[in-house]
């Protein structure tokens, strides 16, 4: 089983079209790695089923970078 | 991509427009849900489309009602996938000179007709923007181009659907999916049948075609939105009114 952290970054490539080795934890997924307002929508989409989980639309605008994403998971489904 | 063994959903397909559009699309080759308000309504189009040989069903569903289109959208994605094509048709009138109308007229036909259509697009585009390949389809009407004395209510919501769909097209257009709104003109339905005679006199005189629309004319036209063949189109109206109004 993988970490969280490697999960949410595989995500995070297959969605955006990257590498996995760009995909930062620092990174920002518009800055860095391209991705536009409907490509966010569809990560937090991708997420929600990996994770199994709903993630609401106002917790959702806020996971605009890697890291903030795994601390998502993170904190919810620990 | 054609409409064969695509999963359509087309609301208010009970009788008139809505059932020439989902037996259309069923006589395509898609699966089609079509909707009614009431059970008995739903055990109709079930009937109608056994009889016909479509594949698919008829299922109750109040399109105001947020989480009956979930409850819809669940169980049609168990029995048959989610929906790739989407016809949002339901609607109502409840006509009255603005000086009189009340604020449960202008509210319920607002509700039916454009909220619902948010509802549902909303509902089915998750699925639509996996698939990279979707069909949004609004019914609107000729009174939404023109207006209509007695209709401030229905023409609001039937412009309101055709700026959603330009608005929405612009939204999710590179995920594959389209758009549309077809305004159908004066179509011989129960919705048309209840207007008086001399409106109806009135309202052929101004059509260059001389006769009502039939529902199947405007079904076709959904059909060609929803085919391969009408793909480079979106965020269009398409006026489908014998001439009555040219855009």
């Amino acid at each position: 089983m993988s970490s969280i952290e490697e999960r949410v970054k595989k995500i995070v490539a297959e969605q955006l079209g990257v590498k996995e080795e760009e995909v930062k934890s620092e990174a920002s997924f518009v800055e860095d790695l391209g991705a536009d307002s409907l490509d966010t929508v569809e990560l937090v989409m991708a997420l929600e089923e990996e994770f199994e989980t709903e993630i609401p639309d106002e917790e959702a605008e806020k996971i605009t970078t890697v890291q903030l994403a795994i601390d998502y998971i993170n904190q919810n489904l620990a | 991509m054609s409409i064969a063994d695509k999963v359509a959903l087309v609301t208010g397909a009970s009788r008139g427009i809505g059932a020439a559009i989902a037996d259309q699309l069923g006589a395509a080759g898609a699966v089609v849900v079509g909707t009614a308000t009431s059970a008995g309504g739903a055990e109709k189009i079930s009937a109608r489309f056994a009889d016909k040989g479509i594949k698919g069903s008829g299922m109750v569903l109040d399109v105001t009602d947020a989480g009956a289109v979930a409850e819809l959208l669940r169980s049609m994605q168990e029995q048959y996938g989610a929906p790739q094509i989407l016809v949002n048709n339901a609607g109502i009138t409840k006509d009255n000179l603005l000086m009189r109308m009340g604020e449960d007229e202008w509210c319920d036909v607002i509700d039916t007709n454009l909220s619902a259509v948010y509802r549902l697009s909303k509902a089915c585009l998750r699925q639509m923007m996996k698939a990279r390949w979707g069909r949004i389809i609004n019914i609107s009407s000729v009174v939404g181009a023109m207006g209509n004395a007695g209709q401030s209510n229905y023409a609001a919501t039937k412009a309101g659907v055709a700026g959603f769909a330009r608005a929405l097209a612009k939204e999710v257009g590179s995920r594959g999916i389209t758009v549309n709104t077809v305004a159908p003109g004066f179509i011989d339905t129960d919705m048309t049948k209840v207007l008086p005679a001399e409106q109806k006199d009135l309202m052929l005189s101004q059509i260059p075609l001389g006769r009502l629309g039939q529902p199947e004319e405007i079904a076709a036209v959904v059909c060609f939105l929803a085919d391969a063949a009408g793909g480079y189109i979106t965020g269009e109206t398409i006026h489908v009114n014998g001439g009555m109004y040219m855009a």
